[in-house]
């Protein structure tokens, strides 16, 4: 790990100022930022591990813990919220049994909400590990849960 | 020198201070929050706000942050001011209904709680007014201490919240916390002390024997001082 | 890869040989492959086009390109074959084989796929005789049809960087007078005068000076600093290297969302292809000039599109504001004469060099001039990006370019200006707008972004939506934001639950007057705008849940209860097998019934009913 977090400080030239994108790549890598990596972090950077603390924690893209095989991201911009975003986040909550934010303990899905994807001519859109799904709707939503697998899903067949 | 007016008062000061301080040497109190001597001012609490005429605009600053200039005309008491000042205190009131130096400040300024402002349960006497961080990082040099999370998620916490390693138990922080937040426990022989959940043990003193400093304060000061650990042994009344 | 370009001379001949290289009667397939297209599955539609034409061995014989957004994301995917520019719209993954065939071979127009005019029914075959895009004045966005986001050469060959090398051979100070006269006023929400702040940070002392674009487009709705971004990123990059150049500054960034993927990964070749070029970096075009361009991914957080905190970010700190009694032209990144502007100021530079600012001061009002660019989404017929010259009337925007209100739904609102900006309401819709007519209605630019809202949108759930953003995006910093934007939110959640009570309305009012002159940065204080304007316009919504406890619109779920309407009922059953928690019941052809008791008001059956017969009151 310490390894290949040098490796990609190296590539910002060991420029603090890039703490932020450098976080972004140490995340790519190891799917979250464990706790080890901010401390190599911060040793290579020469960056107190507070203040990296305070960046992975105040920047809604660093996730601390562990994310699921499948990472479901409802946009809840303005044009998918009066298209109705909230009650397919509700649905997708209920199936899923977490909240918003958070992972499912066998680790299949993260269920997150984000700003705005801005493809907003699709809205509501579910963005389901990188794919867009638009047009997005309860039913469609819980199709699209029980497609990946997750039990419990109401069949609507 | 320029010259400036506040509450009708023909002032002069010096070019490029704030507001804040040229007000208070004349006698002028305005009321403060996160506002310190020995620390740079950040403008988070948003009591020291003023109404400042400058030309022909008139707008509400910052006076822990802005600068004084000629011809300027300050109200530090209007009734925008007011109202912002009641707002911030009520609105801190509900965050920390605990906490008693804030009631006393209400209480002086005449501000009572907005009773449709459900009172947090959470007992965090924390305003954020971030002075416990800033002389961490600025006076005492280690960055043991910093914010996480933010918005009204924002908290004053060691990274992960847990024992810092680079913590020195030397307490400034809860010196200077205003509402006291910040807890800080001595055992009654004085042997040990525990802050921020870490516990620290404490250095007798050669010549009179009481405990005075964090063992790890006093490294920290001769790391850093290049003064031998040995010289600083001995506590401030018996030096 | 080009070969870098020394001279203004050389530029000058290598964008006539590549103009000279282009037959404009020569077949041509464009094909948009925005994000909005993309998302569509276009990906496939272009794998299979590049097939289809090597299959007839076709490739190279016609003009192939994939180009960013077009701007009528409603419609994708979208293909535009030339020379006729024939629009095909919602084409099929499916369809290359046959366009090849029929339009591109034989001229033939394939009748499904052509754009129908809901007002007329007329089936329309030529891009530009579409109302959407007909009624619009698609000055910088209009370049995106003509270029591939990934080739420098399509830019070069519509005259691209020549603004540059034109702008190089005058006096900085003379560039800087040509924006001000132009007043080109920023588009990024304040609409301060972009000519200014050169001037300004011209004029700084202090050593170096930076160069920022904000491409941290944050505000919900809006796209189309990402649409510029990632379908014509030259352009954009032009107007800084121009910019750069009239300042004095060597060294610039571009801050862009990470959550924008194509952007970030356009840009970056365009910088690259720049650099390649002779076009950025040392001694660009041989003038002696240098500038070079870095990019920063930005983390996640609203706030940081407010400079000081962008500025924060950008040395890898949280991104909190700082108060900014010292302009940020004097004192900015690093406490270094900085210089931001948005990708949309940037992108409209180079037309006010090449063609002058008294041909631009021709476009807009008084005190707005040139065009701008909207996105506009909700309850729209046409979704998409729209550019039209400030000071054009909301009512042509939603009704003429927009096409109206989907399903014959009544119009309600339009929301402007993103989290920071308020609704507007019908009886303003003839409203022209520009950046000081939105502002005295208490609404603002912003961005740029137009929700469109219908009579089944609640204005108090819009109020509570905003604010609630706004609270997850607040820094929290300073004690008005951070504690009074949640302390209205818990009141407008309260409102909406049917918890209301007398005399909220005015405390909100009052909170939002303390919010607005206490707050320490921009966010904060215009975070109560849109609970402001919603009171100011929609008051009677607001109290008809505070004081009947029910809501007009059929939003808040605490407020409403479904029920089925016996007689637009036919019994399809749709709303039965939709149901999570089947509450919704009934033999097949006839009329079903909803059981308030299992309902968990989700919305499933409403939005699933085909004969509007779910009634929600």
């Amino acid at each position: 790990m310490e390894e290949k977090i040098k490796e990609i400080i190296q590539q910002y030239n060991g420029d603090k100022s890039y703490l932020v994108p450098i976080l972004q790549d140490v995340q790519k890598e190891f799917n979250y930022l464990p706790k080890d990596a901010l401390c190599a972090v911060s040793t290579h950077l020469s960056v107190p591990i507070s203040r990296v603390y305070e960046v992975v924690t105040f920047y809604k893209a660093f996730s601390l813990t562990p994310k699921g095989r499948h990472q479901m991201c409802l946009c809840m911009g303005t044009a998918c919220h009066v298209r109705g975003a909230e009650l397919i986040a509700s649905n997708i909550s209920d199936i899923l049994g977490i909240k918003e934010g958070e992972t499912t303990a066998d680790l299949e899905f993260s269920f997150e909400t984000v700003g705005c994807v801005g493809a907003c001519a699709l809205g509501p859109v579910l963005v389901v590990n990188g794919e867009y799904h638009g047009h997005m709707n309860i039913a469609k939503s819980t199709k699209v849960l029980k497609k990946l697998g997750k039990k419990g899903a109401t069949d609507d067949e | 020198m320029i010259n400036l007016t506040i509450d009708n008062r023909k002032i002069e000061a010096e070019s490029g201070r704030f507001i804040l301080d040229v007000a208070r040497e004349n006698g002028i109190v305005i009321p403060t929050l996160c506002s310190h001597e020995s620390i740079e001012p950040t403008g988070s609490c948003r009591l020291c706000v003023v109404e400042a005429k400058q030309g022909k605009r008139t707008r509400i600053v910052t006076s822990c942050l802005y600068p004084v200039a000629e011809g300027m005309v300050v109200d530090t008491k209007s009734e925008r001011v007011k109202a912002v000042r009641s707002l911030v205190l009520q609105l801190l009131l509900a965050r920390c209904p605990e906490s008693g130096q804030l009631k006393e400040m209400a209480e002086e300024m005449g501000v009572g709680p907005e009773p449709r402002f459900t009172p947090d349960q959470d007992n965090v006497k924390c305003i954020l007014c971030r002075m416990c961080v800033r002389t961490c990082e600025k006076v005492v040099g280690v960055s043991a201490i910093g914010f996480s999370y933010r918005g009204t998620e924002k908290n004053v916490c060691t990274p992960f919240k847990e024992e810092s390693a680079t913590c020195i138990g030397c307490g400034a922080c809860a010196y200077i916390c205003p509402t006291g937040h910040i807890e800080m426990t001595t055992t009654e022989t004085g042997d040990t002390r525990t802050i921020w959940e870490r516990t620290f043990k404490m250095k007798a003193c050669k010549v009179c024997g009481r405990y005075f400093a964090p063992e790890d304060q006093l490294a920290y000061i001769s790391a850093k001082t290049g003064v031998p650990a040995e010289e600083l042994a001995v506590c401030v009344s018996c030096r | 890869m080009m070969s870098k370009m020394k001279s203004f001379h050389e530029l000058k001949s290598v964008q006539e040989r590549l103009k000279a290289g282009r037959d404009p009667k020569k077949p041509s397939v464009t094909i948009c492959v925005g994000t909005g297209c993309l998302a569509y599955g276009t990906q496939k539609l272009v794998d299979s086009f590049r097939e289809e034409l090597a299959k007839r061995d076709l490739t190279g014989k016609i003009d192939f390109r994939t180009s960013g957004c077009h701007g009528f994301c409603e419609r994708g995917p979208m293909v535009v074959i030339g020379p006729e520019n024939t629009f095909y719209q919602r084409v099929g993954l499916g369809d290359a084989a046959e366009i090849i065939d029929k339009t591109l071979l034989k001229g033939e127009v394939i009748d499904r796929l052509l754009y129908i005019d809901p007002a007329t029914g007329e089936k329309i075959v030529r891009e530009d005789d579409v109302p959407f895009y007909k009624k619009q004045t698609r000055l910088v966005f209009g370049l995106n049809f003509k270029v591939d986001p990934e080739s420098l050469e399509d830019y070069l060959a519509i005259d691209g960087y020549s603004a540059l090398a034109k702008a190089m051979t005058m006096q900085p100070e003379a560039i800087i007078q040509e924006v001000i006269k132009a007043n080109l006023r920023g588009r990024g929400g304040g609409g301060f005068p972009a000519g200014w702040k050169w001037d300004e940070t011209r004029k700084a002392d202090g050593e170096p000076k930076y160069v920022i674009c904000n491409a941290d487009e944050g505000d919900p709705g809006a796209y189309m600093d990402r649409s510029l971004l990632e379908g014509n990123p030259h352009l954009v990059l032009e107007g800084m290297i121009i910019g750069a150049y009239a300042i004095g500054s060597h060294e610039g960034y571009i801050y862009v969302r990470n959550e924008y993927p194509l952007a970030v990964k356009n840009i970056h070749t365009a910088i690259r292809q720049a650099r390649e070029a002779g076009l950025l970096g040392e001694n660009i075009l041989g003038s002696g000039f240098s500038f070079d361009v870095k990019i920063n991914r930005g983390g996640g957080a609203f706030v940081c599109g407010e400079s000081s905190a962008l500025f924060a970010s950008l040395e890898g700190r949280a991104g909190e504001p700082r108060a900014k009694y010292i302009h940020a032209t004097h004192r900015g990144l690093y406490d270094k004469p900085t210089n931001l502007n948005n990708v949309e100021t940037w992108a409209n530079v180079p037309f006010i060099i090449n063609r002058g600012a008294d041909w631009y001061c021709g476009i807009g009002t008084a005190g707005s001039k040139g065009t701008k660019i909207f996105s506009l989404v909700g309850k729209i017929n046409n979704t998409g990006l729209v550019e039209v010259p400030m000071g054009t009337s909301l009512r042509k925007i939603v009704f003429e370019i927009g096409g109206g209100i989907p399903e014959g739904r009544k119009f309600k609102a339009i929301q402007t200006g993103g989290p920071s900006g308020g609704c507007i309401p019908d009886k303003l819709l003839d409203l022209p707008v520009d950046f000081d007519e939105l502002t005295k209605i208490g609404s603002m630019m912003g961005s740029g972004g137009m929700i469109v809202m219908d009579e089944r949108n609640c204005m108090v759930d819009v109020a509570r939506y905003f604010t609630n953003f706004l609270v997850s995006e607040s820094c929290g910093k300073c004690v008005p934001c951070r504690e009074g934007i949640r302390r209205m939110r818990d009141i407008l959640v309260d409102i909406c639950e049917g918890k209301g009570r007398e005399g909220d309305v005015d405390l909100l009012e009052k909170m939002a007057k303390g919010i607005v002159d206490g707050a320490l940065c921009a966010l904060g204080n215009s975070a109560p705008n849109p609970v402001m304007s919603t009171i100011r316009h929609f008051r009677d919504e607001y109290e008809a849940h505070v004081r009947e406890k029910r809501c007009p619109s059929g939003v808040c779920k605490a407020l409403i209860t479904y029920s089925v309407d016996a007689e637009k009922c036919t019994g399809c059953t749709l709303c039965a097998k939709v149901c999570p928690t089947k509450a919704a019941t009934g033999e097949r052809k006839k009329a079903h019934v909803i059981d308030p008791e299992k309902c968990t008001k989700c919305g499933a059956c409403r939005e699933s009913c085909k004969f509007d017969a779910i009634i929600v009151r």
